[in-house]
């Protein structure tokens, strides 16, 4: 897995609450057998007109957001469909943080594992955030995980939550495979101790 | 922290007994019982085992079949599209590898992942049950404890049958009193989501409890634990008690002869004890609720059918103001109207929500000796082939055929429209199904949640439709 330490970047702002994950990627891109090319179906109802072309009035087509790496979401980020193709298709385009005040559980799971940091900050924190990209679109935040915190434009500091294996984790780019892998005595001695 | 004494909830004793390891500063170590694949969320799992060179750990435990994209208007597959039939063949290819029974094109226990689960009995009281699909939490309807992962989880389990995972909190949902006639447990869930809303479960994994809950059939239940997903909810629970061990006893896979008594004998182990604490509880009296329907584009966006859509003065925020103004503008309905009588297109029953045999009844009490309104499309797919069958034998595939709607062979179809059965653009659909996303049942398609007896009589009339209006 990649790892997450530190991150500059622009916000893209998206202020709808409940972005399921059938929006962020739909069911009709989901045939692959494996993880490439899922960014082409990104928010694809989106970020495409009913003929196919890109809605430009939708922040991902915008010139100024190209590059950028923050995705600031309404509330309950992520619900729905388990698909881990969601959290794929949003680093496949090249996101590594979404900032909301709350996500669903599964989303949040599978975004761990691919390096994609969840940030949970509070309403206030998320209203100016929201105001920050209509003032200053082009204004870029600081992310720091190892400090758990958001360095703002104006010097202000946010600090956040994230459990200490999650942030092992991702800050050392750690598979979580790997670490299951290690408890295998423990697992067979649990099978063994328990009549099936 | 030793809590053994301490009266216990049901959750909190599947969890208990599947604690492989505990430490401090890691998420525990929980050993899965049962895992339950499908085409569309294991390929990436199998690449990565081949990628490290591991093995399946215990293939036994590991039960695959084939759903999402499977064409639902012929036994074979030879309609499907190319992309589709590339991972059904490589769902194939990983479970001949690696020793997996798969229930394919050719089996006769194929059908939807969360519905064979139950019928074959593997799905059984006190397990760990996890799939890569959301919908996983029906398998709770039986007590186990059963929730869905992503794709690296998927691995994880096939490589160790064991998943990191942290407790969640409980959430005691119980629903009093008895239901009327017309209202079924669809209707029930609905309402608790319109009331918590689409993220008041997040954390939690939900009790049903009640008197409401007793009275239901196992099919009931597990369309009650079926949408917990759709509050939020990591899993939902249901006490096992001898409406479920009545269900389970002779199925392929339940425990038989003397295995059976000790099963039953653990089993009743498992309900909450007396005392025992919820973090959180909500109470619905069942008794005045009616048929339920949604308006909007995400599950907690559901009225009783009498009653009007939310006007937007009525929102307590400005966020859930805009949030119902784009849902009300893609599903084209005005605020504060009624949806009863509203026009529709297309009647979908089926699903992992409704699909199993009291499913069909219900919808067949209501088409039988009628016909659907002109130019609406009815579509009717059994939740497996096995319920096929038997609905075949019940006269139910003449019945929907005799008032005009599709019978089609089992899978997954028009509830998320991977295969091809999908919405145009712009059409309303009543769907038995649980997610009204945008775009769910095809792209610019319009989903209306309901209950069979709701879609039923809603392909009868060309408008979305009260069933009581129509049952004796
Ligand atoms: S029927 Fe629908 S919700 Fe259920 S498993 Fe299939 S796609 Fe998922």
């Amino acid at each position: 897995m990649r790892s997450f330490t530190k991150l500059t970047s622009k916000i893209i702002p998206l202020p709808y609450t409940d972005v399921d994950t059938d929006q962020i990627i739909p069911a009709r891109y989901l045939k692959v057998v494996n993880k490439d090319g899922l960014a082409e179906g990104l928010f694809d109802s989106w970020r495409k007109l009913e003929d196919g072309s890109p809605n430009l009035a939708f922040p991902l087509n915008q010139d100024e957001y190209q590059g950028a790496e923050i995705l600031l979401a309404g509330d309950n980020f992520g619900c729905g469909s388990s698909r881990e193709h969601a959290p794929w298709a949003l680093t496949g385009w090249g996101i590594r943080a979404i900032i909301s005040t709350s996500f669903a559980d599964i989303f949040r799971n599978n975004s761990l594992k691919n390096g994609l940091l969840p940030i949970i900050v509070d309403e206030e924190t998320h209203a100016s955030l929201f105001d920050l990209t209509e003032e200053a679109p082009a204004a870029t935040i600081d992310i720091d995980l190892a400090s758990q915190t958001l360095f703002l434009p104006g010097g202000e500091k946010v600090s956040f939550e994230i459990d200490s294996f999650s942030k092992t984790c991702l800050l050392e780019g750690i598979d979580q495979l790997g670490y299951l892998l290690k408890h295998e005595a423990e697992i067979a001695a649990y099978e063994a101790a328990r009549d099936f | 922290m030793n809590q053994s004494n301490n009266p216990k909830t049901l959750y909190e004793k599947v969890w208990e007994a599947h604690i492989v390891a505990e430490s401090d500063d890691a998420p525990c170590v929980l050993y899965i019982d049962l895992h339950l694949i499908h085409e569309v969320t294991s390929p990436q799992a199998f690449s990565g085992l081949r990628e490290k060179g591991l093995k399946v750990r215990r293939p036994e435990r590991t039960i695959a079949t084939m759903d999402h994209s499977t064409p639902t208007i012929s036994l074979s597959f030879d309609s499907a599209d190319d992309m589709a039939v590339a991972q059904l063949e490589q769902i194939t290819k990983n479970c001949a590898e690696f020793g997996i029974t798969l229930y394919d094109a050719e089996s006769d226990g194929r059908g939807i992942v969360h519905v064979i689960g139950p019928e074959q009995g593997f799905t059984q009281p006190g397990k760990t049950i996890v799939c890569g699909d959301s919908h996983t939490s029906t398998h709770g309807a039986f007590g186990a404890l059963a929730f869905g992962i992503g794709t690296s989880e998927v691995e994880h389990v096939l490589a160790t049958q064991s998943l990191l995972q942290s407790k969640s909190k409980a959430y005691e949902v119980r629903f009093e009193g008895e239901l009327p006639f017309g209202v079924t447990a669809k209707d029930m869930v609905l309402a608790l989501i319109a009331k918590i809303g689409i993220g008041g479960g997040t954390g939690h994994v939900f009790e049903y409890t009640g008197d409401a809950v007793k009275a239901l059939d196992m099919d009931g239940r597990m369309t009650l634990c079926n949408m917990s997903i759709e509050a939020g909810a990591r899993a939902g629970m249901i006490a096992p008690d001898e409406t479920t061990f009545e269900y389970l006893k002779g199925r392929p896979y339940a425990p038989q002869g003397a295995d059976w008594d000790a099963a039953v004998e653990r089993w009743k182990q498992l309900p909450s004890d007396e005392g025992a604490v919820y973090d959180k509880t909500v109470t619905i009296d069942v008794s005045k609720l009616e048929p339920m329907v949604t308006y909007g584009t995400n599950p907690e966006m559901g009225i009783q059918i009498s009653e009007r859509i939310p006007s937007l003065q009525n929102m307590d925020s400005a966020a859930q103001q805009s949030s119902l103004e784009k849902a009300l503008s893609y599903m084209d309905l005005k605020p504060a109207s009624t949806l009863k009588g509203h026009p529709v297109d297309v009647v979908f029953i089926g699903s992992c929500t409704n699909s199993r045999m009291s499913d069909l009844r219900a919808a067949a009490s209501i088409l039988k000796g009628r016909k659907v309104a002109d130019g609406l499309r009815l579509l009717v797919v059994p939740g497996s082939e096995s319920i096929r069958k038997r609905a075949e034998a019940e006269g139910i595939d003449k019945i929907v055929r005799d008032a005009g709607g599709e019978w089609r062979f089992a899978g997954c179809s028009m509830c998320l429209a991977m295969n091809g059965d999908e919405l145009e653009p712009g059409q309303y659909a009543v769907s038995t199904s649980n997610r009204n996303f945008e775009g769910r049942q095809g792209k610019g398609g319009r989903t209306i949640l309901a209950s069979p007896l709701t879609a039923a009589a809603s392909a009868i009339t060309g408008k979305v439709t009260d069933p009581r209006e129509m049952m004796q």
